[in-house]
C-alpha cells in the first residue's frame, strides 16, 4: 500500500494545484471562458468526486463527465432484453453489481428478482461459467457489458466454455469499444473541449495508438490517465501544459500500467471472438455506427440473442431525461431538469443517476449541485482544529 | 429470598433430562414433542443455563425491585439476524446475535441483563452446527455479562429459511444520570469512533467468496457494553452513541446531523480503516464508509470531555485505536456532512442508497 500513498500526497497535489492554476487563468484569458476537460472514463468521474477533486481546482477549469460508465450509458430496450431472459423458467441470469439497478421501461433486473427472477450477482463472467457448470438442467446467461477494460474477460470465458464443451452458458453482449464513441462526442455540434484524459483500463488492453486521431484530426491533446488523485492531477496538468504550448498530442500519464502497444493476448482474445455490430445504440446518445460488438457467427452457440428470442425494441428515454446532453457536457447534472426532483439515485429516470460513476449519481452522493459547492466553500473550508476551537 | 435462590431449588425437580440422538435437525425437533424437549434441554438449556431460564416457564420472571436498583428506566429492543455465511472469519450468526442486541441497548446508556432467543431453524441443519453456534451465544452471553433467559424454537421445511435465522431480544435498566439523545449533538462537539471501520463488512462479503481475494480481514463482531460504561465514566456528559451496523458509519453521522440540524465534518487523514479494506475496497468499487460493524460505536462527546473520553477508551481492550475522527460545525448547511479528503479535498457523505453494489470495472 506504500506505492499507492505515493498517488494521494497532498503536498504534491498542493504543488501541482499552484501550477494548475496559473496555467488554467493564462487559457481562461485566452479563450475567453473556462478551459473545458473531458474524463472519458467512469472510473476516474468516480475518482474526482472520492477525492473531491472537483472543489479543490480553480474556476478556470470545468470538468466534463463523458460517456464512459458503461452501465450509464446502456439503452432501456436493453435492460427490457435482460429482464424478459432472466424471467424465463430454467434460466440463471447473472450479472455485474451495478448494472443490476439500472430501470429498464418497466422494470430493473433488481425488482424482477424481487418478483422471482433467477437474477444472481458475479464479479467476473467465469464466476458465471462456474454457475453453469454447477447447474447442468439451467441456462445460464451472463451479461457483458463494458469497454475493451472488461471485453478480454469475456472472450476469454466464451473460449473457456467452448474448450470445456459446455453448452447451457451464453452471454448477452452489451460490449461496446471506446473509440468510435469519442468520435461521436467530439463530432457533435454542440460541443466544447479542449482536451481528453483518456481512460487508463481501457488504455491498457488497447494501448496509446488508437488515441492519434484526435491529436491529429481534432488538435485536441489527450493524456491517458491513471485513477490516483495525484495521477489525475498530473494529467490534468498535462493536458493543460500542452494547451498552453498550443500542442496536441497523445501522452501517457498511467505508463507504470498502460504499455504503448497494448496488451497482445487480450487483443488476440477480443479478435478472436468478437466482430463490431453495424450499430448500437446508446443510452443519450442515439444510434453510433461501429460502437458495440457482437459474438462471430463461430460463437453463435453461446449467443443469447440468438438462443433466445428478446423483444429487441428501441424505448425512448422519459421526455424529461437530459442524459444526453449531460453525456456530451452541453449541460452539467445539476441543470437537467429533473435533477434531484424526479431522478434521484432511488428513483433513477436516467442512467447516470444509477452506477456511482455516473455524473448526475456521483454528484448526488459526493458532491450535491454546483451551488452547494460553493457554499460549502465558503462556509466549510475550516480546517479540524480550527472548526474545534469555534 | 432473591430470585437466583429461589429458582435454582426448583431446578433439579424441573430439569429435564432429555439427551438428543439425531445428528441433524428435523421438522420433529419443532414439533412440540419429545424430540422438541430433547433439543430444548441438550441444546439449549444445557449451553445457556441460568436460574430463569432453567425452570422452563412460558416466560421469564424478574424482581422489580432487583431491576430498580441499576437505574430508573427500563430499555427494550430486538433485533432478528440472518446472514450468510453463518461462520465466518472473527464470529458467527450467534455471536452476532447477542453483540448486536446487547449493543443496541448499551448505545442507549443501559446496563444489558436479559435476552431472549428465538430461532429459526431449516430442516437438515447438523446438530453439531447449530451446538457450535448456540455454544457461540452462551460464550458471548458471559462476556456481556447478560443472561438468556427464555427463548422459542421453530424448524420449519428446507428452502424455507437459510439454515438459521435467529432473534434476540433484550432489556436493560438505564441508569438515572444518562439521558443520551441523536438531538443533543452541538457544535463543537467531537465525533469519537472505537478503531477500525469496515472490518466486518469486508470480512463477510470476502468470505461469501468468488472473489477469491483472501484476505485476513477479521469480523470486529464484540459486545461493547463495558467499553460504553468506560466511557460514559469518563465523559458523562457524552451526548449521543451508536452502533454503526448496516449502513456504515456514513449513515450513523447523517442521522446524527438530520437529527441534531447540524453539518458534521470528518476528517479522512483521522479515520481509522485498515489499509487491507481500503484495498479490498478499491477492488471492489466500494467505500469503506458504508461497510457494515457490528463492534465499533460512534460517539458525540462535548469538547471538554474528548480527552478523557479518549483515553478511557484506548485502555479497553474493544477502544485500543479509538479515534477523533471529527466535529460538529458552527455553521455550514443542516444535516449534511462532510469529508476533508487526505488529499486535500471535500467530499459530501450522503446516506447510502439501496445496497452497495460492486461497480463493473
Ligand atoms: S438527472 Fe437523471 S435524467 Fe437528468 S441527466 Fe441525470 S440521470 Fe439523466
Amino acid at each position: 500500500m506504500k506505492h499507492v500513498d505515493e498517488f494521494r500526497d497532498p503536498v504534491k497535489a498542493k504543488v501541482l494545484l499552484k501550477e494548475i492554476t496559473v496555467i488554467a487563468k493564462e487559457l481562461k484569458e485566452r479563450l475567453k471562458r473556462p478551459v473545458y476537460i473531458m474524463e472519458v472514463c467512469g472510473g476516474h468521474t468516480h475518482s474526482i468526486f472520492r477525492y473531491g477533486i472537483e472543489n479543490m481546482l480553480p474556476e478556470t477549469i470545468e470538468l466534463i463527465h463523458g460517456p464512459g460508465c458503461p452501465v450509464c450509458v446502456l439503452p432501456m430496450g436493453r435492460v427490457d432484453d435482460c429482464v424478459a431472459i432472466a424471467e424465463r423458467d430454467n434460466v440463471i441470469f447473472t450479472t455485474f453489481g451495478d448494472a443490476i439497478r439500472v430501470p429498464g421501461s418497466k422494470k430493473s433486473l433488481l425488482q424482477a428478482k424481487a418478483e422471482g427472477a433467477d437474477v444472481r450477482m458475479v464479479y467476473s463472467p467465469m464466476d458465471a461459467l462456474s454457475i453453469a457448470k454447477n447447474n447442468p438442467d439451467k441456462e445460464v446467461v451472463f451479461f457483458g457489458l463494458g469497454f475493451e477494460t472488461t471485453m478480454p474477460s469475456t472472450a476469454l470465458t466464451v473460449l473457456k466454455a467452448e474448450a470445456d464443451g459446455i453448452n447451457n452458458f451464453s452471454l448477452f453482449c452489451n460490449h461496446i469499444t471506446i473509440i468510435p464513441t469519442v468520435k461521436a462526442v467530439l463530432d457533435s455540434p454542440d460541443l466544447q473541449l479542449d482536451g481528453f484524459l483518456g481512460p487508463g483500463h481501457v488504455s491498457m488492453v488497447i494501448g496509446n495508438k488508437p488515441y492519434q486521431f484526435i491529436a491529429e484530426h481534432y488538435n485536441r491533446p489527450v493524456v491517458v490517465a491513471g485513477f490516483e488523485p495525484l495521477d489525475i492531477l498530473q494529467s490534468l496538468w498535462m493536458v493543460l501544459k500542452q494547451l498552453q504550448a498550443g500542442e496536441a498530442r497523445i501522452e501517457n500519464q498511467y505508463n507504470r500500467i498502460v504499455p504503448e502497444e497494448g496488451n497482445k493476448m487480450a487483443l488476440e482474445a477480443i479478435a478472436k471472438t468478437f466482430e463490431l455490430r453495424e450499430f448500437f445504440e446508446w443510452r443519450g446518445l442515439g444510434s453510433i455506427d461501429h460502437s458495440g460488438v457482437q459474438l462471430k457467427a463461430e460463437y453463435a452457440a453461446f449467443d443469447a440473442e440468438k438462443k433466445f428470442i428478446v423483444p429487441a425494441v428501441t424505448i425512448a428515454d422519459p421526455k424529461a431525461c437530459q442524459c444526453g446532453e449531460v453525456l456530451k457536457g452541453a449541460i452539467k447534472p445539476w441543470q437537467c431538469k429533473v435533477f434531484a426532483k424526479a431522478c434521484t439515485p432511488e428513483t433513477p429516470l436516467g442512467a447516470l443517476m444509477v452506477s456511482s460513476e455516473g455524473s448526475c449519481a456521483a454528484y448526488h452522493q459526493f458532491g450535491g449541485d454546483r451551488l452547494d459547492a460553493v457554499q460549502a466553500k465558503a462556509k466549510l473550508n475550516i480546517p479540524i482544529n480550527e472548526a474545534r476551537n469555534a | 429470598m432473591n430470585i437466583a435462590q429461589e429458582t435454582e431449588q426448583e431446578v433439579d425437580s424441573r430439569k429435564r433430562k432429555g439427551k438428543l440422538v439425531s445428528k441433524v435437525i428435523t421438522l420433529a425437533h419443532g414439533g412440540g414433542g419429545k424430540a422438541m424437549r430433547d433439543l430444548i434441554d441438550d441444546v439449549f438449556v444445557q449451553a445457556f443455563s441460568n436460574p430463569v431460564l432453567n425452570t422452563l416457564e412460558d416466560q421469564a420472571r424478574f424482581h422489580l425491585s432487583d431491576l430498580a436498583t441499576e437505574g430508573d428506566r427500563l430499555a427494550m429492543t430486538t433485533d432478528s439476524y440472518v446472514i450468510d455465511p453463518i461462520f465466518f472469519p472473527g464470529g458467527d450468526i450467534g455471536k452476532i446475535a447477542i453483540c448486536g442486541t446487547v449493543n443496541d441497548l448499551a448505545v442507549g446508556g443501559a446496563k444489558p441483563l436479559y435476552l431472549t432467543c428465538g430461532m429459526i431453524i431449516e430442516e437438515g441443519m447438523e446438530v453439531n452446527t447449530l451446538r457450535a453456534i448456540v455454544k457461540s451465544m452462551a460464550d458471548t452471553a458471559r462476556e456481556a455479562g447478560v443472561q438468556i433467559v427464555t427463548g422459542d424454537t421453530k424448524v420449519v421445511e428446507k428452502g424455507s429459511c437459510d439454515k438459521v435465522f435467529i432473534n434476540t431480544a433484550g432489556i436493560g435498566v438505564i441508569d438515572k444520570d444518562y439521558h443520551l439523545g441523536a438531538d443533543k449533538a452541538q457544535a463543537g462537539d467531537h465525533i469519537l469512533v472505537n478503531g477500525y471501520l469496515g472490518d466486518h463488512g469486508a470480512a463477510i462479503m470476502d468470505s461469501r467468496g468468488g472473489m477469491n481475494l483472501s484476505t485476513n480481514i477479521q469480523s470486529d463482531c464484540a459486545p461493547l457494553q463495558g467499553l460504553i460504561q468506560t466511557l460514559l465514566n469518563a465523559a458523562p456528559n457524552t451526548r449521543f452513541i451508536r452502533d454503526a451496523t448496516r449502513g456504515g458509519i456514513a449513515s450513523v453521522l447523517n442521522e446524527i446531523a438530520e437529527a441534531s440540524s447540524c453539518a458534521i465534518q470528518i476528517s479522512e487523514q483521522q479515520t481509522p480503516i485498515r489499509q487491507e479494506v481500503i484495498g479490498f475496497c478499491e477492488i471492489l468499487g466500494l467505500d469503506p464508509l458504508y461497510l457494515a460493524n457490528e463492534g465499533k460505536l460512534v460517539a458525540v462527546v462535548p469538547e471538554n470531555e474528548v480527552e478523557a473520553a479518549l483515553e478511557a477508551m484506548r485502555g479497553h481492550a474493544f477502544g485500543k485505536d479509538s479515534a477523533d475522527i471529527g466535529t460538529i460545525l458552527p455553521g455550514g448547511t443542516a444535516g449534511r456532512v462532510h469529508m476533508q479528503t487526505s488529499f486535500g479535498g471535500k467530499r459530501i457523505v450522503d446516506m447510502l442508497i439501496g445496497e452497495q453494489l460492486p461497480r463493473i470495472c
